[in-house]
C-alpha cells in the first residue's frame, strides 16, 4: 500500500547546502516539502517549538535512524522513522499523540527521493494517528553524511491500565513474540550492495500500538513487560531482560516464527534469525494464565497473525537465556556481539 | 528448508544418540577439522548430548583463525598506505593485526569493504577503473575455487586493476601435523564434508593408512554430525581404521572436477604460515606464476615487519586440539568477541567463538 501524492513543480532537483541555510531556499523547501504534506495546528503555527498539555502520565521516547539502503524492500527510512518512535512509545503501554520529525541531508540527495520519503512519513504517521508537531532541516556536504538521517521523538499518554516494568517480570511468566522473526533485517541485507540475492522478502516495519493497545485494553495488568527486539534480535532483548530482571528464560526453537524464504536466507548467510533485527513485532512477558488467550487475540490482529508463545521465564539458569535446539540439544543464548551486518535501521 | 530439516530431525537424533551410548564401551578423543562442524556441534547443543566418554576436540578448520597475522598487516597496509579498496569476506575484517584490524582501518579512512563473492570484486574493480581492489582470498580448499576463478574472469574480461592477496590453506596436511604433534590424543577424525565436496576424498586414504587412523567425512547438520561420530566410535571400538564418506550425499570420491580444474590453473601448492601452529610444508596455495599480474604479493612488493603473537593467547594449543578454548585463562577475560586476543575469538567458525556465543562451557543450574 503506497498513498500516491505527485510532487509540486520545483526549480531544483537536488538539495543542496543552501536549502538548510535556514534562509529562502530553507523556506522553499519546506513550503513545498514539509508544510504541504502536514498540517496541524501546531505545526501550521511555524513557531519555534510545539506547546502541548497532557492530562496525565506520558511516555517520552527519542531515536534516530541511518539505515542503508534509504528505499528496502517493504519501506523506506520514512515509514521506518515514524514506526521506530510509534513502537518505543507502545513498548511503554503509550499511544503516540505528538512527535517531532528532524532530517540531516546530504548535498546531492535527489528531491525526488526526499518527496517519496516525506510521503512514506506523513501515509505513517496518518496512519499511527500521531500528529507531527515539530521538526528540523539540516543539510551537510555531500560526502559528509549517506543521502539522509532522521531523528524522531515522540510523547504521548500512558494506557490507564498499564503497568508494565522489569520487576513485574515473574518465574512462570510466558514469553510471547508478536510474529515473525528476522523479515526486516534480511529484507535490508537481500539489497545491499555486494549482497544482492532474489528474494520476496520485506521488511515487516509497522506501527505496533494498536496490538498493543488492544492488549493493554483486554488483559491490561497481565501483560508484565514488553519490548521491541529491532537491532540485535530477539536473542539480544531476551538476553537483556534475564540479565535485568535475575531469572531465566528458557527459549524453544521449534515455537520461533521464522518464514520460510527468511529460513532459508539465514541458512545461506549463516546468520542466526535470533540475531536479525525485526521493526514490526514486539516480545510481551505476560502471566501465565493469560498467555494462550492473548496470542488468540493477537493472531486476531492484523500485524499479529504468526503471535506465539516461545518460552517462559524459569528460576533455573538465573540472568541466562537457555534455548532448547529443535534436536533436543540446550544452549544458551547471549547477546549480539559487534555487528552482525552495518546499519539495518 | 527442505533437504535441511531432514537432517535436524529429533527422532533420527535420538536413535544416534542412544546407539552412541549404546555401543561407546571407552574413552574416544575425535577431532571434528572444520570450523563449521565446531560451530553447529556447539549451536545445538550436541556436545552435551554425546556418552561423556566421547570428547570432540576442535581442529585447527577455521581459514580466518590460521590467516598470519602478518598477512593481515600486508592487508591494512595496502588498505591505508596504498589507497586499495580491500574487500573480503565480514569475518577477516574483526580479526585484529598486530596494529589494527581491517574493521579499524576502515573506521580510520580506509575503504575496506565486505562482499559475499570474489566475482563482486572484479566488478567494483571495473566500476572504479582509476582504484586498484584487492581481494583478501582467505579459506580452505572450498573458497579456492570461487577465487580462482574471479582472476580467471577478470583477465577474460581485460581487467588490469584487480588482485588477490591469497591465504590458501589445505586440510590433509594439517590433520598430518596435528597427528605429528607428539602430544596429540586425537585418535579419529570427522573430516570437512564442504572440502571434499570440491577435493574428493583420494588424499585421505594414505593418511589413514600412515597414522592407522579413521577419519569419517562428514556434514555440518545435527543428524550428519551424529551418525558421523557414530562411524568413528564404530570403528574404534572394532579396533578398525577405514576412510568413509558420512556426506555422501554431496561429497563424491572424485570431488568436483571442474573446480579443481579451475584450482590448479590459477594456483600452485606452496609451504604455508599458519597462525598460531607455524609453518606446514606444502600446506597452502599461492597464485601460480601463469596469473602472476592479479597475485597482490608480487603486485605490491611490500615487506610488512613480523610481529610477534600475543603472549597470552593460546590459540596455537586450541586450533591443534591440545586446549580446550575455556582452558584459557584469558577467555571470557581479556578476550572477547568485542575485544579478542586471537583470531579463534573472532571468526564464527572459531573454537573460541563457539564456546564463548554459546556458552558451551555450562548452563548455570
Amino acid at each position: 500500500m503506497q498513498l500516491q501524492c505527485p510532487m509540486p513543480q520545483l526549480d531544483f532537483e537536488v538539495i543542496t547546502l543552501g536549502h538548510g541555510s535556514g534562509g529562502l531556499l530553507t523556506n522553499r523547501l519546506l513550503d513545498a516539502g514539509v508544510f504541504s504534506l502536514f498540517h496541524n495546528d501546531q505545526l501550521d503555527q511555524r513557531h519555534d517549538g510545539a506547546l502541548l498539555s497532557f492530562p496525565g502520565p506520558v511516555a517520552f521516547s527519542t531515536d534516530s535512524f541511518v539505515v542503508s539502503p534509504v528505499f528496502f524492500p517493504g519501506g523506506n527510512i520514512g515509514d521506518l522513522a515514524v514506526h521506530g518512535t510509534v513502537n518505543d512509545l507502545a513498548m511503554c503501554g503509550a499511544r503516540p499523540q505528538y512527535m517531532s520529525l528532524s532530517f540531516i541531508l546530504e548535498e546531492g540527495l535527489s528531491m525526488q527521493e526526499f518527496w517519496d520519503i516525506l510521503v512514506s512519513i506523513k501515509f505513517a504517521s496518518e496512519q499511527a494517528g500521531v500528529q507531527i508537531v515539530t521538526g528540523d532541516t539540516k543539510v551537510v556536504e555531500r560526502g559528509k553524511g549517506d543521502k539522509i538521517f532522521i531523528n524522531t521523538t515522540g510523547i504521548g499518554p500512558i494506557h490507564p491500565r498499564a503497568a508494565i516494568a522489569m520487576d513485574r517480570v515473574a518465574v512462570g511468566d510466558k514469553v510471547i513474540v508478536s510474529g515473525e522473526l528476522a523479515n526486516h533485517g534480511i529484507a535490508i541485507m537481500s539489497v545491499r550492495e555486494g549482497l544482492t540475492f532474489e528474494t520476496d522478502i520485506v521488511s515487516d516495519t509497522r506501527p505496533l500500538h494498536q496490538l498493543v493497545q488492544t492488549l493493554l485494553d483486554t488483559f491490561g495488568g497481565a501483560i508484565h513487560l514488553l519490548r521491541d527486539p529491532t537491532r540485535g534480535g530477539v536473542a539480544t532483548v531476551l538476553s537483556e531482560v534475564a540479565r535485568d530482571s535475575g531469572n531465566g528464560i528458557s527459549l524453544q526453537q521449534g515455537a520461533l516464527p521464522v518464514a520460510d524464504g527468511v529460513a532459508g536466507a539465514c541458512e545461506l548467510l549463516g546468520l542466526d534469525p535470533l540475531y536479525v533485527a525485526n521493526e514490526g513485532i514486539f516480545l510481551a512477558i505476560v502471566a501465565p494464565e493469560e498467555a494462550e488467550a492473548i496470542v488468540a487475540t493477537l493472531r486476531g490482529i492484523p500485524g499479529g497473525e504468526a503471535a506465539a508463545i516461545i518460552g517462559e521465564i524459569v528460576a533455573e539458569h538465573p540472568r541466562q537465556v537457555v534455548m532448547r535446539s529443535q534436536i533436543g540439544g540446550r544452549r544458551v543464548v547471549n547477546m549480539l556481539a559487534g555487528e552482525q551486518l552495518p546499519r539495518i535501521c | 528448508m527442505k533437504f535441511i530439516q531432514e537432517f535436524r530431525d529429533p527422532e533420527l537424533v535420538e536413535k544416534f544418540v542412544n546407539e552412541l551410548h549404546h555401543i561407546t564401551t571407552q574413552p574416544w578423543t575425535i577431532m571434528e577439522v572444520c570450523g563449521g562442524q565446531t560451530h553447529s556441534l556447539v549451536k545445538n547443543g550436541i556436545l552435551n548430548m554425546l556418552p561423556s566418554q566421547i570428547t570432540m576436540v576442535h581442529g585447527p578448520g577455521c581459514p580466518v583463525c590460521v590467516t598470519p597475522l602478518n598477512l593481515i598487516d600486508k592487508a591494512v597496509y595496502l588498505a591505508e598506505e596504498k589507497g586499495v579498496i580491500l574487500c573480503s569476506f565480514g569475518d577477516m575484517l574483526r580479526v585484529p593485526g598486530s596494529k589494527r584490524s581491517l574493521l579499524e582501518a576502515k573506521a580510520r579512512g580506509a575503504d575496506v569493504r565486505i562482499l559475499y563473492s570474489p566475482l563482486e570484486a572484479v566488478t567494483l574493480a571495473q566500476k572504479h577503473p582509476d582504484r586498484e581492489v584487492v581481494f583478501f582470498a582467505v579459506g580452505f580448499e572450498t573458497t579456492a575455487p570461487a577465487n580462482a576463478l574471479s582472476v580467471v574472469h577478470a583477465r577474460r574480461a581485460g581487467v588490469t586493476n584487480y588482485s588477490i592477496l591469497a591465504s590458501h590453506v589445505l586440510v590433509p596436511p594439517a590433520i598430518e601435523a596435528v597427528l605429528e604433534d607428539e602430544l596429540t590424543q586425537i585418535q579419529a577424525f570427522l573430516g570437512a564434508g564442504h572440502v571434499c565436496a570440491i577435493m574428493g576424498i583420494e588424499e585421505y586414504y594414505p593418511l589413514v593408512e600412515r597414522y592407522k587412523v579413521p577419519i569419517v567425512i562428514t556434514g555440518f547438520e545435527p543428524v550428519d554430525l551424529l551418525q558421523g561420530i557414530l562411524m568413528a566410535v564404530r570403528q574404534l571400538e572394532a579396533g578398525k581404521y577405514a576412510l568413509e564418506n558420512q556426506y555422501a550425499r554431496i561429497v563424491r570420491p572424485e570431488g568436483n572436477p571442474e573446480a579443481r580444474k579451475m584450482i590448479e590453473q590459477v594456483f600452485s601448492i606452496a609451504d604455508r604460515e599458519w597462525r598460531g601452529i607455524g609453518t606446514i610444508p606444502q600446506s597452502g596455495y599461492e597464485v601460480s606464476e601463469a596469473f602472476a599480474a592479479y597475485d597482490a604479493n608480487r603486485k605490491f612488493s611490500v615487506q610488512i615487519e613480523k610481529v610477534p603473537e600475543s603472549s597470552e593467547c593460546i590459540a596455537g594449543q586450541v586450533l591443534k586440539g591440545l586446549k580446550k578454548p575455556v582452558d584459557c585463562p584469558q577467555f571470557g577475560k581479556k578476550c572477547t568477541p568485542q575485544n579478542p586476543l586471537g583470531a579463534p575469538m573472532v571468526s564464527s567458525e572459531g573454537a573460541c567463538a563457539a564456546y564463548y556465543h554459546f556458552a558451551a562451557a555450562g548452563i548455570a543450574d
